[in-house]
């Protein structure tokens, strides 16, 4: 047989072969182009409004005259206190069920149960928030219940992230520690926790990432979306966040509206990508000092 | 360099139950326990606070009017309690932007899982990552200022939000969530499978189709039913997307209105806690809860199976 | 068997090569006060029973080496004397242990404190993933030792008695990875010593290591049994005759003899032992 793919063969094979490797290709990169195609649309469509008025300002009824202040400061206040909560709930049991849960039903259980955390619909965290949170606890329509809500969002995200990067610390390591007479607390302490580090410090950046970007628990929860002031008290005073802010104008009919919802939708993603930068700062620092 | 070992008291069992130590690694592993008991009862309070509402929903509505009305219209006279419509919405999006996705996300993950050199993985994987990372309102955003426009431009009949509209956003959505799974389930196809059939003298194509696609089949429908799942939750964009009008329609040019969505127009109206038309969130949500757990679980037991396969 | 034991390697062994363990002798090993003594020792990894019924006596500041086949059960024992096994599931345990007479499978055992007296040395070395300092000062760091001054001069004392002082004693802030292999052996070693253990016990600790680092560490062992009582696992039947006081040999899970050092390989009681140790095992 030749090995050309001659007559014999099938004439159209290394054509047909081709084409589809051209097809795939032009799939990858149409994806990139739609991402590049967005953010440029969007940033290039709120650019103009965007200002340091316009950061330092309330919202208002006219489009030349809103601002984003409010929506920022709830924004951070949030994921702040998403963090406070969400990393030692989260890196909390992942060290409990790596290091000292012992290998029964049980556990599996447990750990099918966050999987599937993972993938419930976060409105219906909302929803939970509204009946716990807002009602049963009377923390009405605060940064707390918002908060403890996106802690429940985020916390499959740092429980697996921790788990993983647990277990992906060498087992000698463990065993060093617990010959030389550590307990288990001081061996994760001293020993497992330094080493995955990284790992969930990503899994952290991911959770505050995505609690940065829902909306939809914070409308479930009732959360306000037109607010003329700071929160100044974190268990009653109302909110908004960025992401409600941004719906908010973008459910207007008026163009103008839509135009403080692209600049809203830039500082979003610069919050977004300075967290992220903040993250890779970090690993940076904590990787030199290891050296 | 001789040393005198330090003298000892003979080796004793646990001086003291109430040596500070133990005291301190009990309190620890308590504090432990605690934390991971946070994660059981988030999905305790999920069914609790749904069905205990929801019961009190369905004291006033039949369950069989509830999952087989063909109407939906709780805020308006005359009331009608009928999911259906609203499941219909939900599915449409989420079968249409699966439509948009699957081919796209499929393709691209054979191209960076067979084809694509180790530069080309480097660059376009941090992009889906971003792709992934961008919340879901801004996806709502796009669809309202750019997304219906063209469509409205190109078909003049469609509604001015409408079904399309949210499967194109919500489908580029879910798209990094299909490449980045179906990519996982294409590496773990065994190398030894491509050598062999490379080794019987099949080109690329053949050794992509004819094999490794079957053989990461059932993974590849897993990370397609967790997408429709994700896609099946999504809230902001569809809301902002597909308009605010139940609609028992298959037609994506007609403005529909998904279970997310209806959620979130009575969370924003001011209708009053305890009524009927306020339960009704819970009712559709628990009907949320279900559908996704379902998609959800299925995803994951096939997914299992995989992996036993492989082991 | 490797070739290291060549097949007349016994009698060699008493004239060509200097034993300075062989010179004591059975009689003084019986005089010797016991610090660890298993009894009717059975093993289980869930099912699979790795051994059968082990009574062993390990004489104080003597060295006993632990011989056999791969697979026989000598890091199982081993990890049985310090209850390291207890973190692997499923795992079984019948007999005793007894460490200065008392029990260490007694419920109500403190592991920890138990593994503060029975130090372990690895057969891969695992230093962690910190400085060489901290390496060693992990040990007295969580038995509650805070005072810098004291943990300086435990630090110093350790790698002095490893041989590993001279060194690092310049860089001993630097990561522990970088150390060679031999270095990084020493170093778990100097790490075990910082808790005073009273007993120490070493899964072939060697195996990965040029002949000049194994030198060192035989020589380091023969420098440490005067302060405690070492068991090592050895695969070097040179080694285990140069190093050891005494020898068990273990196959498949059960003990088949065990003796003076010198006897076990001069004068073998059992055939399989005789087999085993001059190579024409199996
Ligand atoms: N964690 C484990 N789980 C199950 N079985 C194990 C485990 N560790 C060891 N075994 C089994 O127990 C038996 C004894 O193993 P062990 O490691 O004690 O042998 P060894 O004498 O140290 O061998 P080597 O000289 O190769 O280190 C072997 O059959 C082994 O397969
Ligand atoms: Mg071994």
């Amino acid at each position: 047989m030749s090995l050309t793919n001659g007559p014999h063969g099938r004439p159209y094979a290394k054509l047909a072969s081709r084409m589809f490797a051209l097809f795939c290709a032009g799939a990858t990169w149409l994806c990139v182009t739609i991402l590049m195609l967005l953010l440029w649309n969007v940033v290039s469509y709120g650019w103009d409004s965007l200002s340091w008025e316009y950061i330092n300002r309330f919202p208002s009824r006219f489009a030349e005259k809103a601002g984003i202040k409010p929506a920022l400061v709830g924004s951070l206040y949030l994921i702040g206190l998403t963090a406070l909560f969400s990393v030692p709930i989260g890196v909390g049991t992942a060290i409990y069920l790596e290091e000292y849960a012992p290998k029964n039903r049980w556990r599996t259980i447990v750990q099918i149960n966050i999987a599937n955390l993972a993938g419930v619909p976060s409105i219906v965290y909302g929803i939970l928030g509204l009946g716990l949170f807002v009602r049963a606890m009377q923390l009405n329509r605060s940064l707390m219940a918002g908060a403890l809500t996106l802690t429940l969002v985020v916390l499959p995200i740092v429980i697996l992230a921790a788990q993983e990067s647990l277990r992906a610390v060498p087992s000698t390591i463990r065993q060093a520690s617990y010959a030389l007479g550590a307990t288990r607390w001081q061996t994760v302490w001293c020993q497992l926790l330094p080493a995955a580090l990284p790992g969930i410090m990503t899994g952290v950046i991911l959770a505050l990432s995505r609690a940065l970007g829902e909306a939809a628990p914070l409308v479930a929860i009732g959360a306000a979306t037109y607010v003329r002031f700071l929160p100044e008290d974190i268990v009653n005073d109302e909110f908004t966040a960025l992401p409600l802010q941004i719906y908010t104008w973008t459910d207007q009919p008026q163009k103008g509206f839509h135009e403080v919802a692209a600049a809203g939708i830039v500082v979003l993603l610069v919050v977004l990508i300075c967290i992220n930068a903040l993250a890779v700062i970090l690993r940076y620092r904590f990787s030199k000092n290891k050296q | 360099m001789s040393l005198v070992a330090p003298a000892r008291e003979p080796f004793a069992a646990k001086s003291s139950v109430f040596d500070l130590r133990w005291i301190f690694e009990f309190a620890i592993h308590g504090v432990l326990f605690v934390c991971t008991a946070i994660s059981v009862i988030t999905t305790v309070g999920i069914v609790v606070v749904l069905l205990f509402e929801s019961l009190q929903f369905f004291r006033e509505v039949s369950v069989w009017e509830f999952l087989t009305g063909t109407r939906w219209s709780p805020l308006l006279k005359p009331q009608h309690f009928g999911v259906l419509p609203l499941f219909c919405g939900t599915f449409l999006v989420a079968g249409g932007s699966a439509l948009i996705a699957v081919p796209l996300g499929l393709a691209t993950a054979i191209y960076l899982s067979e084809y694509a050199s180790p530069l080309v993985r480097e660059v376009v994987k941090p992009m889906l990552e971003v792709l992934a990372g961008i919340p879901s309102v801004v996806y709502g955003y796009l669809a309202v200022v750019f997304v219906s426009p063209l469509i409205r431009d190109t078909i003049p009949s469609a509604d001015l939000f409408n079904a399309a509209n949210a499967c194109v956003v919500v489908g580029i959505m879910i798209l990094p969530m299909v490449v980045s799974l179906s990519e996982d389930v294409l590496q773990s196809v065994p190398n030894s499978l491509r050598e062999g059939a490379y080794a019987l003298g099949a080109n690329k194509l053949d050794v992509t189709l004819g094999v490794i696609l079957p053989a990461a089949m059932s993974g590849i429908m897993a990370a397609c039913l967790l997408a429709i799942a994700r896609a099946v939750g999504e809230t902001m964009a569809v809301t902002l997307a597909a308009g605010a009008t139940p609609n028992m329609t298959l037609n994506p040019f007609e403005g529909i209105q998904t279970m997310t969505a209806y959620i979130v127009q009575v969370s924003q109206g001011d209708t009053p806690a305890g009524t009927l038309e306020y339960r009704t969130i819970f009712a559709v949500g628990l009907a949320l809860f279900v559908s996704t757990l379902v998609l959800n679980v299925f995803a994951r037991w096939i997914l299992l199976r995989v992996e036993e396969k492989y082991e | 068997m490797s070739e290291t034991g060549s097949t007349n390697f016994p009698l060699k062994m008493s004239t060509a090569l200097p034993n300075r363990a062989a010179m004591s002798s059975a009689a003084e090993m019986a005089g010797q006060s016991k610090k660890v003594v298993t009894r009717e020792l059975d093993f289980f990894y869930g099912i699979h029973q790795a051994l059968y019924n082990i009574s062993l006596d390990i004489p104080e500041h003597r060295v006993t080496a632990l011989i056999g086949p791969s697979g026989c059960g000598k890091s199982t024992f081993l990890r049985c004397l310090n209850r390291m096994n207890d973190m692997i599931d499923g795992i079984n345990v019948r007999g005793e242990v007894l460490l200065d007479g008392i029990n260490i499978y007694h419920r109500g055992t403190d592991v920890v404190e138990l593994r503060k007296r029975v130090g372990m040395v690895f057969q891969k070395s695992n230093p962690f993933p910190k400085s060489i300092y901290e390496n060693v000062a992990y040990g007295p760091r969580v038995a509650g030792v805070r005072q810098r001054s004291v943990l300086d001069e435990m630090v110093e004392k350790c790698l002095r008695q490893s041989a590993l002082w001279d060194e690092v004693q310049n860089r001993l802030n630097d990561s522990a990875l970088q150390l060679s292999g031999g270095q990084q052996q020493r170093l778990c070693i100097a790490r075990a010593l910082a808790t005073s253990p009273e007993v120490l016990l070493m899964d072939e600790p060697a195996s990965a290591l040029d002949p000049k680092s194994t030198a060192a560490i035989e020589e380091l062992i023969f420098d440490l049994k005067a302060t405690y009582t070492i068991v090592i696992v050895t695969h070097n039947m040179q080694q285990a005759a140069r190093v050891s006081d005494q020898t068990a040999f273990f196959y498949e899970g059960h003990l088949i003899e065990v003796g003076a050092t010198n006897e076990i390989f001069t004068n073998p009681l059992e055939k399989q032992t005789e087999d085993y140790i001059t190579g024409r095992f199996g």
